[in-house]
């Protein structure tokens, strides 16, 4: 095609992004960086502008208020001449027409179009959990209403110990309401963290008065003759007395619309190395996506706030033309309880016994320090800090770039810590002080 | 402080530390390499042990807020004219170790004249007109090595006129100066690279002093004089041919006489494999090259040397400057050296025995003006260029040296002054603060080679306006025409004896 | 865009950029009251840090990664890439102190502030005059900043 033409087609180009998080962002940012001259629509099903999505336990916790949510500038649209469209939900895609329907009516021509619609809570089907009185805690939404009732309850049961769970009851502790925490697994953080780490954030929410139970789970939510939640019935046959309870057990991938347009759907969207979705000019990224992992080199559903956004990254890039591929995510979280941190990166609950994994973990229970790495083929693949973090991204780095680590550079790691200088020469000339014609960035 | 030889406190230097500015950042503590600044862990604060205190003033040179003063120790022996303190010192030291007493750098000896200062230079005024350097051309170039006494022509074909005499080899330098010998393991790579880049870039010659040439370097090698000592060190053939010159070592200005010892710890694995000796072991210069016994044997090696090159470079002895310089010089030149160079008490040095540096040899002034003037005298200093060495602090000692008859001059102290030495004397340690006379991995990178080469290539610009704005002044348009123009000088405060040595007049004549 | 790039190989380990860093950042621009008296009043820390092992030496600080890991680790927006200068930017006002961004940079780049719930990185210090404050004081030319 003549460079003219292409051109006049590019300038032409209109990009539909569905969903307005942080893969959206990513997703904006990522087409600018290539093409700053093209259309790009933006359809959000919430109100607001992207915001930081973690951000609602704080709000919620009153430590932030409203107007300190927003992920970018008010400009930001603007000046990135993104046309945003809020409180519209896309309610079909037709891939051969290259168009998507709104549930305000109208039709929207793509060239390129992304689906980015996150994740849905997933409710499970314990008796009674439809009906008043049951609450997610996924959006901005979720958390006003719940800011509402804080001041009106008196208890509250979150049903789920992971981190959404976690941070919805220290939260609702902040705002003054007992708290019972329902976990079906051995403990808390079950996914990310391990077993040390899990008690010594337990034993943090515990000090404060936020009760926690595991290894039981909700038998039944028992309601009064009004409707209304009296309290949450275990397994294990206590009855813990509530006036809502907090469903936070995970999110699904929002794919609905996805699947109905014909469009390959496993866990999630599955997309390949340029987050395109099995139809030609769709990609997929963020909570919805099932894309690329690093570490098991399979495709996963990882739904965490940078995988989305790098997601939305390459996914914006590669739309626009760039032949960058995605690296694949890389599972991490970092999240503190009570001014404890923690963060946990990579493979940290390795298959117990298998021969191919090699862990150290150290706990120091008196200052609630721990740290636990995990190796495998002489490279390190997982780790998980608690209380003393700051060297996290160091040891991030020999996750991510795959550093092998034999012999005394791997004691060195294990019994000093991570430094520049266990990197290979190569590496760290490349990345600190490239020649001027190597610079990658 | 308790149990401690009893004159420890007799310390030459005294640390100053600024309590209102001292924020106890430890930066003294990282940069001195003698320990003197410690973190005291029990006061939390910095501290410090004046007895360890070099005088090298990094520290003061370092600090961040200026807190810092190094001072000479403020105790002073009870006067007396023959006991200074230096020697007194000398005996305390030597009742307690037994050993020779080693120093680094030239003497510091202030008894002995430096006639540089005590000689002036004329300038033009009416009869002959000066000359503005800025306005017109200035001719600094210098070449060193033998002359034709006379040239013959031919006349080719059509007429024109063609060279007929052979010229031998010459080194072409853009400036009179030269930086001297200083062999590598002496003084670390970094400032090898630092002196073959900015020779490179100033158009002169550096000199690898006797430890070889590393092959990284030899890319440098036009702007490279390399040298064969008694020990010949990294000596072999490629060394010899990777240069614009070749020098043979007899002696040098700060040791007359003796050899040179590198001790093991310098012999790192470079130092190692460039000077071709056993890693870690000590490496030791004999005191006379063991096949030179006579102006013969001198011949010899010229000639193999010449022979080793193809007589592409000319061939330069380096000597130092001792009582029978003269005689010695012609002898040289008769030998068959292209160039002569002399090096006068004054000369630095890696390390030498103190009682040597200050007491063996004459000064430059006198030893250049002689070996001119006897080689004029018996009509072969066309044969030889002569450089001096020894001594030399700034262009007008430049100029004085080229009136008084020398071709260029090699300067090594001023060169590393430039790089930041202090002249703290202390090079023979090997743990030089300023990176240096170290090759300890951690003090020689102290020396970051693009800095060390700009200030190197600055110091000979600043030094090559100067000798052009007296050139001009004494209306010369040429180093040419200073070359041993002994009129351009004029003596104060000399006697008779040291202005007829010198070949100048007094002052006022 | 110009970067500061270290190096290693002449880096003497004398944390002076670390001086100049903390100076550059201080409210009272003087060092003595910046290092003695706002390091314990405001937790003021240096953005770069020298780290050494045997006799090398090397000081490193935020890379200003054209695809940064710290801004699509950031949950608040507060780390973003600014398209004009290139610069990753740190808005403190909008920081929560949730570490992800310390735990997603893989360059160790980002420290978590001695007092607050914030960070301390570096913004290549492009409110000062003469340039990064830490280039500018380097007495053995280990830090460039240079386009490559
Ligand atoms: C309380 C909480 C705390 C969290 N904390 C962390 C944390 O600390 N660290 C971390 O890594 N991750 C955290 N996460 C997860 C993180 O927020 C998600 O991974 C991230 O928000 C996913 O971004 P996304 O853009 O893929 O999807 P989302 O943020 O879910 O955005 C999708 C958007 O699309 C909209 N949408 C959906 N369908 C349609 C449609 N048909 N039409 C139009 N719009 C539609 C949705 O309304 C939504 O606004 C947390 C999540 C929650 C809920
Ligand atoms: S100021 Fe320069 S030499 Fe000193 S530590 Fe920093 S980078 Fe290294
Ligand atoms: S903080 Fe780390 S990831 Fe972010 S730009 Fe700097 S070096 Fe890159
Ligand atoms: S600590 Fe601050 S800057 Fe870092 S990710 Fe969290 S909010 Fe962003
Ligand atoms: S550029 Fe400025 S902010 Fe960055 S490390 Fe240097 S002095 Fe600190």
């Amino acid at each position: 095609m003549p460079v003219a033409k292409r051109k006049a087609q590019e300038a032409a180009m209109t990009y539909v992004i569905i969903g307005n998080g942080v893969a959206s962002i990513g997703a904006i940012e990522g087409i600018r960086r290539q093409d700053q001259k093209a259309k790009i629509v933006v359809i959000g099903a919430e109100d607001s502008a992207a915001y930081g999505r973690p951000l609602i336990s704080y709000l919620l916790a009153g430590k932030l208020s409203v107007d300190r949510l927003a992920l970018r500038s008010e400009d930001y649209y603007v000046r990135n001449k993104a046309e945003l469209r809020l409180g519209t939900t896309v309610t079909g895609i037709d891939t051969a027409k290259k168009a998507v329907t709104t549930d305000k009516g109208e039709t929207i021509a793509y060239d390129r179009l992304l689906i980015a619609t996150g994740g849905i809570p997933f409710i499970p089907p314990i008796p009674g959990v439809q009906g008043a009185d049951i609450y997610s805690f996924t959006t901005l939404a979720h958390a006003q209403t719940l800011i509402e009732l804080s001041s009106k309850i008196k208890r509250a049961v979150v049903i789920g110990g992971g981190l959404i769970g976690l941070k919805a009851a220290e939260s609702l502790h902040d705002r003054g309401v007992g708290v019972t925490i329902v976990e079906l697994a051995p403990r808390i953080l079950s996914a990310g963290f391990d077993e040390k780490a899990g008690a010594l954030a337990a034993n943090r929410l515990k000090k404060v008065g936020i009760e926690v139970n595991c290894g039981v789970t909700a038998k039944e939510i028992q309601r009064n003759k009004n409707g209304r939640v009296k309290g949450v019935l275990l397994t294990d046959g206590r009855f813990l007395d509530c006036d809502v309870v907090v469903v936070a057990i995970g999110v699904v991938p929002h794919s609905a619309i996805a699947k109905e347009a014909g469009i390959t759907v496993e866990r999630g969207i599955m997309v390949d190395d340029k987050l395109m979705t099995s139809a030609k000019d769709v990609y997929a990224a963020g909570d919805v996506a099932q894309a690329m992992d690093q570490l098991s080199g399979e495709r996963r559903v990882v739904p965490i706030w940078p995988n989305a956004y790098n997601q939305g990254f390459a996914s914006g890039r590669n739309m626009a033309g760039a032949k960058q591929p995605y690296q694949g995510g890389l599972p991490m979280n970092s999240i503190s309880f009570y001014g404890l941190p923690t963060i946990s990166v990579g493979l940290v609950n390795p298959p117990e016994n298998d021969p191919d994994f090699e862990v150290h973990a150290v706990l120091d229970q008196e200052k609630e320090i721990y740290r636990k790495l995990v190796f495998r083929d002489e490279k390190l693949v997982g780790y998980v800090l608690v209380g003393d973090i700051d060297k996290a991204g160091m040891y991030t780095a020999f996750i991510k770039f795959e550093m092998k680590l034999a012999g005394e550079a791997k004691d060195k790691l294990i019994n000093a810590g991570p430094e520049v200088f266990l990197w290979p020469e190569k590496l760290f000339d490349e990345t600190w002080n490239p020649a001027p014609a190597k610079a990658a960035r | 402080m308790l149990f401690q030889p009893i004159n420890r406190n007799y310390h030459e230097f005294s640390i100053d530390r600024d309590k209102d500015k001292c924020i106890n950042c430890k930066v003294c503590v990282r940069q001195c390499a003698y320990e003197a600044h410690y973190w005291d862990e029990s006061r939390q604060k910095v501290m410090h042990d004046n007895a360890k205190c070099v005088g090298c003033h990094r520290c003061e040179a370092l600090c961040p807020t200026s807190a810092l003063l190094i001072q000479k120790k403020k105790s002073d022996f009870r006067d007396n004219a023959l006991w200074k303190p230096e020697f007194i010192k000398y005996i305390y030291k030597q009742a307690d170790t037994g050993g020779v007493l080693l120093t680094g750098m030239g003497s510091p000896v202030g008894n002995i004249p430096v006639y540089w200062d005590k000689m002036l230079l004329d300038a033009s005024q009416v009869t002959n007109p000066s000359i503005d350097p800025l306005r017109e051309p200035m001719e600094l170039k210098t070449f060193l090595g033998a002359k034709p006494d006379k040239l013959e022509f031919t006349k080719t074909k059509d007429g024109s006129p063609k060279l007929k005499t052979r010229l031998t080899p010459n080194i072409e330098l853009n400036y009179p100066m030269m930086f001297s010998a200083m062999s590598f393991g002496s003084i670390n790579f970094n400032l090898h690279i630092a002196m073959a880049r900015a020779a490179t870039e100033l158009g002169i010659c550096y000199n690898t002093g006797e430890g070889g040439l590393h092959k990284s370097l030899y890319q440098y090698g036009k702007n490279t004089i390399v040298q064969v000592a008694s020990g010949r060190f990294g000596v072999h053939r490629d060394f010899l041919n990777a240069g614009a010159g070749i020098e043979i070592k007899v002696g040098q200005g700060a040791k007359p006489g003796i050899g040179g010892h590198l001790p093991g710890e310098k012999i790192n694995e470079m130092v190692s494999v460039t000077r071709m000796v056993p890693l870690g072991s000590d490496a030791i210069s004999p005191a006379p090259h063991h096949d030179i016994y006579s102006i013969e044997d001198l011949h010899q090696l010229i000639y193999a040397l010449k022979e080793a090159s193809e007589y592409r470079v000319p061939v330069s002895v380096k000597i130092a400057a001792v009582h029978n310089v003269a005689a010695i010089a012609s002898g040289i030149v008769r030998a068959g050296a292209d160039i002569v160079a002399i090096d006068g008490m004054r000369g630095g040095t890696g390390a030498a025995p103190g009682m040597i540096r200050d007491n063996v040899g004459i000064p430059i002034e006198l030893a250049l003006a002689q070996v001119d003037q006897r080689l004029r005298d018996e009509g072969i200093r066309s044969r030889a260029s002569i450089v001096a060495a020894g001594g030399i602090r700034c262009s007008a000692d430049v100029v004085k040296a080229i009136a008084l008859g020398a071709d260029a001059v090699y300067f090594a102290t001023a060169a590393l002054l430039a790089v930041g030495c202090t002249l703290c004397g202390k090079c023979y340690t090997g743990k030089c603060p300023w990176g240096i006379a170290t090759n300890d991995a951690k003090l020689a990178k102290r020396q970051n080679p693009d800095v060390a080469a700009k200030k190197l290539v600055n110091l000979v610009h600043a030094w090559g306006h100067e000798i052009e704005e007296m050139l001009g002044g004494m209306g010369l348009n040429s180093i040419e025409s200073l070359r041993g123009n002994r009129d351009k000088l004029r003596a104060v405060g000399l006697s008779d004896t040291e202005m007829d040595i010198l070949g100048v007049k007094h002052a006022g004549r | 865009m110009k970067r500061v790039y270290p190096d290693k190989e002449y880096c003497i380990g004398c944390h002076i950029c670390e001086l100049a860093c903390l100076t550059a950042h201080s409210k009272s621009k003087d060092l003595i009251l910046a290092y003695t008296v706002e390091r314990t009043s405001d937790g003021l820390s240096p953005c770069k840090h020298v780290h050494e092992r045997g006799p090398t030496c090397v000081a490193l600080s935020c890379r200003h990664c054209d695809e940064p890991a710290c801004v699509a680790a950031c949950i608040s927006g507060a780390l973003q890439k600014d398209p004009e200068s290139g610069r990753t930017t740190y808005d403190r006002e909008k920081c929560v102190g949730c570490w992800s961004c310390l735990m997603a940079c893989p360059f160790g780049a980002i420290a978590r502030h001695p007092l607050e719930n914030k960070i301390v990185k570096c913004d290549l210090c492009f409110d000062r005059p003469g340039g990064p404050a830490c280039v500018a004081a380097c007495p053995n030319l280990a830090l460039k900043q240079e386009e490559r």
